[in-house]
């Protein structure tokens, strides 16, 4: 867990999102698709939050629906207690002081046909600044910060690797000292050795600024390094949402402990071991299940015929994270509560409080 | 990561219109056009009479070509060639009339269609498709009966007419462009619409948009001269090109030479404005294609990579063994390299590297490293001049280097079987997957289509999908991810391969998913005794599958051992560092540790070890000559001169562990 989460405990949410829910109409002859259905989360600042889940979760969606990029249909999500569930473009371009965004891919994020300077100094041009010598000086001075050297600002996004443009990018999301950035996988496209050097850029720049993260990946590993709670999210739906190392070593959710098992551990005997405990997880070729069922529950191996007729909601558990399942109780066995810690501690360890319904 | 930016540079550079004047054909065509437009403005200001000239010298009418008269005179005498380079004016003010109107309305209608898409685009598309089916020649014939010879009321209709060739143009440029992350993260940023139109959608169509007007020019161009040459927008006695055409033709048997200037005249003029929109789509093709990711994939394989190199000394600890620890493939000292323009480039650097059957190695590196570029080596399916200029491919006692392509082809889909990042590329959309793998089995075990029926059923049951008929009927779009990558294994192995080659098969996978590969990859190599090189950077992949590990850094394998020594006890300080800085490792919210630096590229690699600008246990000695690979013990190796000082530091991890 990371040590100052304590901070802003009882601090008012900075981004507050209730019963969120995004809808894509995908023609005449295609029934409409729910993308996200009834989530809810806030962010405090100087927190971080990561959503993880797999491709098609919505946990992207999610993300783009907070900076106006995606069709809401229902819900209402507020950033420093200002409603911006229906922005329009003035009120946009009011909070995208405060609200910011780094994407997955550094390819496409960033204009070919424009320098960087060009490019980072948009957001202060929107924000209505018009002096040329301060727009400069900030752009160099951003640049400067995340590690690159001034006269990049003056050259064109090709001339730059996967790294480096994603520092621009960054550069480019904290121009306007915004105080939630929502960051839409941003290492997914780099490779190793540069992700752990934009990781810890993206920590040491949340000190400095006091940044809230809203933190998107599919990589485990990536978020739990980074987060202080974490959301999964499986067919737009919330699962499973906690303190990260409560959801990490006390996954409650089948969902959960499926993803956490699937993720190869980068050490030879503890992978062979975990493979041995891997639940047999159920392909997709069980019946889909209907509107008001466990979206989870066709690929659930534990699912029982409420999880196909009733739609479970979060509860808490003792260790404080909530899990929307309704088996969550009858599952707390020692075998599937089993801890995956730093790569070093071994499997499987029991919870300390796993006598409950076991 | 710099070298990728070498590749992309020579594909885009903003500055595409220095480029365009590199050209000798644009050169010549632009200096053409400018001349003819000089000649429209200056050409009645030096002869003002001509517009209203009745006739001329009518003693020295019909003439041929004189001192005088360069183009001799027609038949009221008048200078042809005066009457050429005057009537150049209104022809040009008719291009730039209709080209006015067709961009006026094009570009921004196109721009909101493309942009907006919903109901705007639907108008649009529809008046656009109506305004294709109304007879335009009929429509001008009808609007000038109405204003009587007027060229602007011609022009602008015809304008009207085909503006709609561009509306649909710039719209499916507009259209992929409008989904780029940059212009939502300039929406995030809260800028205006007509903001980002202008400086993000524009610039990036503005090549398709020069291609089409300049086309769209000549169209008119040629218009302009069939109403004029109908006499129906110039009034009489002022010379336009297509009515020079037409008076040259009433005197074609007396006089035949007269429809040749202004013939030549339209006919080079069209012709500039062709070969331009030609030329600007050539230079736009190389500016404007920006660097996707399967391009950069790409340009990575061909103009970096590295590899493997073993400089002699290399005991093969595995070769004395039992005859099940013979190698299947073998590659020895393979030295690839791509001819520049600065002499040969070598891109991988000698890899030495063995797969035994039922064996999974693992070739590790991050991109630039060379992995891919030495699995392609093996198939022969180097792009971009990249060849093999030294070693030894030893696969199944043969070497392949130096096979001829048809013999290469004929081991490729049979003896070695391809599995790569991106499942369905080598399928195709229309055919069912059953037909598709059921033609592989054809070709490479000769076998009749009732055969090839079963086979393939056997063949997707073989990597465990559930219900094999049904997935044999469907079409590739209709495959989930994981199924794809499941069916795509089918086909590399409907050659009963004993060698299996798999680039980053789970990378664009979910977990999950990648899970239920790797353990189809694992039964594979287990069961079947299929020897698997797979290619990837991830470790935990790596870690789960693999016997052994490869690890690549800058051209050079700079380490090989057992997949359990390599993680517990890297030997260089690359390996070292990239276990490291994976975050599965670290403890939350720590710093990640990293390496300094970038990856030197091919050409620029240090004398002595590649990674020795990064590295924390360099020493002058690093610098200075070829480091051969090392061996600890028998079965490691190492390229590092210090791997006594990385064995000391993880025996101490080891203790406190304990």
């Amino acid at each position: 867990m990371i040590e100052n989460s304590s901070v802003h405990r009882d601090s008012r949410p900075l981004l507050e999102v209730r019963d969120l829910g995004v809808v894509y109409k995908l023609g005449r002859r295609r029934p409409p698709l729910q993308a996200v259905d009834g989530v809810s989360l806030s962010v405090a600042p100087r927190e971080t939050v990561g959503i993880v889940g797999e491709s098609g979760s919505g946990k992207s969606t999610i993300g783009r629906a907070i900076l106006g990029l995606a069709p809401i249909d229902r819900g209402t999500i507020s950033l420093a207690g200002d409603d911006i569930t229906h922005a329009g473009y003035g009120q946009r371009r009011k909070i995208s002081a405060d609200l910011q965004v780094i994407f997955q891919d550094p390819y496409s994020s960033l204009n070919p046909t424009r320098t960087i300077g060009q490019t980072l100094s948009e957001s202060l041009i929107a924000q209505g600044h018009r002096s040329r010598s301060e727009i400069e000086a900030r752009v160099a001075t951003m640049l400067h910060r995340v590690g690159m050297s001034e006269d990049a600002a003056s050259k064109y996004p090709n001339r730059f690797s996967g790294g480096q443009r994603q520092r621009i990018a960054i550069a480019r999301a904290l121009m306007t000292q915004p105080r939630l950035v929502i960051c839409d996988e941003p290492t997914s496209a780099l490779d190793l050795s540069v992700q752990a050097q934009i990781l810890n850029l993206m920590r040491e720049l949340q000190d400095e600024f006091q940044l809230s993260y809203l933190f998107i990946a599919h990589d485990l590993a990536v978020v739990r390094h980074l987060s202080h709670r974490i959301i999964v999210v499986y067919k737009g739906q919330v699962m499973e949402q906690g303190a990260s190392n409560t959801v990490y070593s006390f996954p409650a959710h089948p969902y959960t402990r499926a993803l956490l098992s699937a993720v190869p551990v980068p050490d030879p005997v503890e992978q062979g071991s975990w493979r041995e405990l891997r639940l047999s997880d159920a392909s997709e070729a069980r019946a889909p299940s209907g509107e008001n069922a466990c979206p989870f529950a066709s690929r659930c191996p534990h699912a029982v015929a409420i999880c196909r007729t009733s739609r479970p909601a979060l509860e808490e558990t003792p260790e404080g994270s909530s899990v929307a399942c309704h088996r969550w109780r009858d599952l707390r066995t020692p075998a599937t509560t089993a801890v995956r810690n730093n790569g070093i501690s071994q499997v499987p360890q029991s919870s300390p409080s796993n006598s409950i319904g076991a | 990561m710099s070298a990728i930016t070498t590749a992309t540079e020579a594909i885009e550079s903003p500055n595409a219109l220095r480029r365009l004047f590199r050209r000798p054909l644009a050169l010549a065509c632009i200096g053409y056009l400018l001349l003819v437009i000089l000649v429209a403005i200056l050409a009645p200001v030096i002869w003002p009479g001509v517009d209203h000239e009745q006739a001329g010298d009518l003693i020295r009418a019909r003439q041929g070509s004189t001192p005088d008269h360069w183009f001799g005179t027609d038949a009221l005498g008048r200078d042809v060639l005066q009457r050429l380079l005057v009537g150049t004016r209104v022809t040009m003010v008719g291009v730039v009339e209709g080209m006015v109107v067709v961009l006026a309305l094009g570009v921004p209608l196109g721009v909101i269609a493309g942009y907006f898409g919903g109901l705007p685009d639907r108008i649009l598309t529809w008046i656009s498709d109506l305004t294709f089916s109304i007879p335009g020649l009929i429509v001008i014939l009808v609007v000038l009966s109405i204003f009587k010879a007027s060229l602007l009321a011609a022009m602008i209709t015809f304008g009207l007419l085909v503006s709609p060739h561009l509306i649909r143009l710039v719209r499916s440029a507009t259209l992929p462009v409008s989904r780029e992350l940059y212009i939502e993260a300039a929406r995030v940023s809260g800028l205006s619409r007509f903001y980002i139109l202008r400086h993000h959608v524009l610039p990036r169509i503005a090549g398709p948009i020069i291609v089409q007007a300049s086309f769209l020019a000549a169209a008119i161009l040629l218009v302009q001269s069939g109403l004029a040459y109908l006499n129906l927008i110039i009034e009489a006695p002022a010379p336009s090109w297509g009515g020079m055409i037409a008076e040259g033709l009433e005197n074609i048997s007396s006089q035949p030479w007269l429809i040749w200037p202004p013939g030549i005249a339209i006919g080079l003029t069209m012709l500039a404005f062709l070969l331009l929109s030609d030329q600007i789509r050539d230079v736009g093709v190389e500016t404007w294609q920006g660097p996707r990711r399967r391009i950069r994939r790409k340009d990575i394989t061909q103009v970096q990579a590295a590899a493997l190199r073993v400089e002699g000394g290399r005991s093969d600890s595995g070769d004395d063994g039992s005859p099940a620890e013979v190698a299947l493939l073998s590659m020895e000292g393979v030295r690839v390299s791509v001819s520049s323009p600065g002499g040969e480039l070598t891109i991988i650097e000698g890899v030495t590297l063995d797969v035994r059957v039922g064996e999974t190695v693992g070739l590790v590196g991050e991109s630039g490293s060379g992995k891919t570029m030495t699995a392609m080596a093996i198939l022969g399916l180097l792009t971009g001049g990249a060849q093999i200029t030294s070693g030894e491919i030893r696969f199944a006692g043969r070497n392949l280097v130096g096979l001829s392509e048809q013999q290469l082809r004929r081991i490729r889909g049979s003896e070695i079987g391809l599995i790569s990042q991106e499942p369905m590329v080598g399928f195709n959309p229309v055919f069912r997957i059953g037909t598709q793998l059921e033609d592989t089995l054809r070709l490479h075990q000769g076998m009749t289509r009732r055969q090839a029926r079963v086979a393939a059923i056997d063949l997707l049951r073989r990597v465990r999908l559930p219900d094999p008929a049904a997935v044999a009927r469907r079409y590739p779009h209709e495959l989930s991810g994981g199924m794809a990558q499941r069916v795509a294994i089918a086909r590399a192995l409907s050659g009963n391969p004993t060698l299996l080659i798999a680039d980053e098969p789970t990378t664009a996978l979910d977990v999950t998913v990648q899970a239920e590969i790797l353990e189809l990859l694992r039964e594979l190599a287990h069961d079947e005794r299929m020897a698997i090189l797979l290619v990837s950077h991830d470790w935990g992949v790596i870690a789960d599958v693999c016997d052994r590990a490869v690890v690549m850094y800058a051209g050079q394998v700079v380490e090989r051992a057992g997949i359990i020594p390599i993680f517990r006890e890297p030997m260089h300080p690359y390996t070292a560092a990239l276990l490291s800085s994976n975050p599965h490792h670290a403890i939350p919210g720590d710093v990640l540790p990293t390496i300094p630096g970038t990856v030197p590229k091919p050409g620029a690699w240090p004398v002595g070890c590649h990674f020795q600008a990064r590295c924390r246990l360099s020493t002058t000695e690093c610098g200075e000559a070829k480091i051969p690979m090392l061996q600890p013990t028998d079965e490691r190796e190492t390229r590092c001169l210090h791997f006594r000082v990385l064995a000391q530091e993880s025996e101490l991890v080891e203790v406190t562990r304990s």
